[in-house]
């Protein structure tokens, strides 16, 4: 007998192998990515859905008229805002509860997004002004850095701009581009320290696989000022969203999670950090995505503000899920409202409803706290007493005491829209 | 016992390890831009296609609001200013046209009453 290896060295070895050769097996046969395709590489394709899963929407709303239903790579049912770059929209149903699963995430590029990663090259490159430039695999993320996890809303800056009046020019977004989840990942500030900024670090820009369809569209690209990156513990570097790897157009193999600010900076397919010693001055940071730079970042209805600056942290919103605008209820029957609020990082302190147009409000009962970055969960038991229209209005105050105006702001860009959200139901 | 030695091992161990690595490439394909969304038929509409599908699909001119000539206009110029699409002025001028007639104002009233949003 050999001696060179132990019984327990045998055993160890063995379970590592064992180890090898079942994850081998199955990466090929139980991934799910890979029903039905005839390789052992990880194709991930949905078939046309069938015609009737086509229909056009039918729905109360005006705004979505005419839009279809579209199943994406990893996606469920979504609604079709564009088919290329894509932008799809999450129905509201999925807003009854605080965690949106990743099938049903909304998706936004802005430029191509990438249609081959392939996970075992993949590097994230820190570069620019540090002591260390790294390249990080996905291994490193997973083994070098101590993990962490925070649930938080992503919310497209444009959502809901589908309803400002007058109409701007944009993603015409009813009110689906946004959801909430828990991401996994390492620290930005960790990343940072293993690199090391050197002094004079002012900013750092963040940029994904996606690519611009011609030389001249610019690459997007997005920035974060030194102070925030390497100070603030929960922007993440995620590489799960609710325990599983991020699908490809939410950002697989990692992304960015800047939480309490628009999706805007949540940099997806993320494959490059650069350390900038002067302010990034990017079409995505200095041209677009710019609000009026007044309290209420808003402006006269057609006019054009006198001073800009990026898009930050988000505003208080809440949203009625269920029933639907338009539903028809039964007098003297109690109904369940549910729905969910949310805001840029204080926290919710309490939602109300009002069933007659403002005049008086009524506390909403609150769901479980997942933090100060998550949705929250609402519900409010009401009876229509008599036959009639009833205008149903939720209003959330953020724990700062922030709280959502009647009335809705206006920009050019179609930016920030927070105001109390309605559902007109008949009671008969 | 020496597992070192057996190629069996070596054999299992190498195909395991290579199909692994084959399960962690991605390939996701879109799919076609939706027939849905397709621009009005007209004057221009073969120039609009032609030009603008380089970058986009063509959702992202019928799900806009209804804009006035100005606003089309200048929404073509960010595309050959800003995005640097290659169309020459007598062309744009034609699709800004195109836009005008076929998803200004006049043509609301239209998507209204079809009411499927195009």
């Amino acid at each position: 007998m050999d001696s060179k290896f132990s019984a327990l060295d045998r055993r160890e070895f063995l379970q590592g192998f064992g180890n090898v050769a079942a994850a081998s097996l199955a990466g090929i046969f139980g991934n799910p990515l890979l029903a039905g395709s005839k390789t052992a590489r990880a194709v991930v394709y949905q078939d046309p859905l069938p015609a009737a899963s086509q229909a056009l929407l039918s729905s109360g709303n005006p705004l979505l008229a005419g839009r279809p239903s579209v199943r994406y790579p990893e996606k469920t049912d979504l609604i079709l805002l564009t088919s290329r770059p894509p932008q799809l929209e999450t129905p509201m149903k999925y807003f009854e509860r605080a965690i949106t699963p990743n099938e049903a995430f909304y998706v936004r590029y802005h430029i191509p997004p990438p249609s081959q990663i392939d996970l075992s090259s993949w590097r994230l490159k820190v570069d620019g002004l540090v002591e260390r430039p790294l390249e990080l695999s996905q291994e490193d993320l997973r083994r070098k850095f101590t993990p962490a996890t925070i649930v938080a809303v992503n919310q497209c800056s444009g959502n809901s701009r589908g309803f400002f009046s007058p109409r701007v020019f944009g993603g015409q977004w009813a009110n689906g581009a946004m959801g909430n989840a828990a991401w996994t990942g390492v620290r930005l500030r960790d990343v940072l320290s293993m690199a090391g900024l050197k002094p004079g670090a002012l900013e750092i820009t963040f940029n994904g696989l996606d690519k611009p369809p011609l030389p001249t569209v610019p690459d997007f690209v997005k920035s974060l000022g030194v102070a925030r990156a390497t100070e603030d513990p929960d922007v993440l570097i995620a590489y799960q969203m609710n325990g599983r790897p991020l699908p490809v157009l939410n950002g697989y193999p990692a992304r960015l999670i800047v939480p309490g600010w628009y999706g805007t900076y949540w940099v997806k397919n993320l494959e490059q950090i650069t350390v900038l010693d002067h302010e990034f001055d990017g079409f995505w940071m200095r041209k677009a995505y710019l609000i009026p730079d007044t309290p209420c970042g808003c402006v006269e209805p057609g006019t054009t503000p006198a001073r800009t600056v990026p898009i930050n942290r988000m505003r208080v919103r809440s949203f009625i899920a269920s029933p639907q605008d338009g539903t028809a209820l039964r007098a003297g029957r109690t109904v369940t409202l549910k729905g969910i609020a949310f805001d840029g990082g204080s926290g919710i302190r309490d939602v109300s409803l009002s069933a007659d147009r403002g005049a008086n409000w009524q506390p909403a009962q609150l769901g479980s706290d997942l933090g100060n970055y998550s949705f929250r969960e609402w519900s409010f038991r009401w009876t229509p007493q008599q036959p009639g229209e009833y205008r149903l209005m939720a209003r959330a105050t953020n724990r700062a005491g922030d709280s959502q105006a009647a009335e809705p702001i206006w920009n050019p860009a179609g930016y920030l829209r927070s105001s109390i959200e309605y559902i007109d139901i008949r009671a008969e | 016992m020496n597992y070192w030695n057996r190629p069996l091992f070596w054999l299992i161990a190498i195909v395991g390890l290579a199909a692994s690595a084959f399960s962690q490439q991605k390939i996701i394909q879109l799919p076609q831009d939706n027939p849905m969304s397709q621009i009005k038929p007209g004057p221009g509409e073969e120039m609009v296609r032609k030009n603008c599908s380089v970058c986009h699909s063509t959702d992202y001119i019928v799900r806009q609001p209804r804009m006035d000539a100005s606003r089309w206009a200048a929404e073509v110029t960010k595309m050959t200013d800003v995005f640097g699409a290659r169309i020459n002025t007598s062309d744009a001028k034609t699709i800004a046209d195109y836009l005008a007639k076929n998803y200004g104002p006049a043509a609301e009233a239209e998507k209204r009453k079809s009411g499927n949003g195009n």
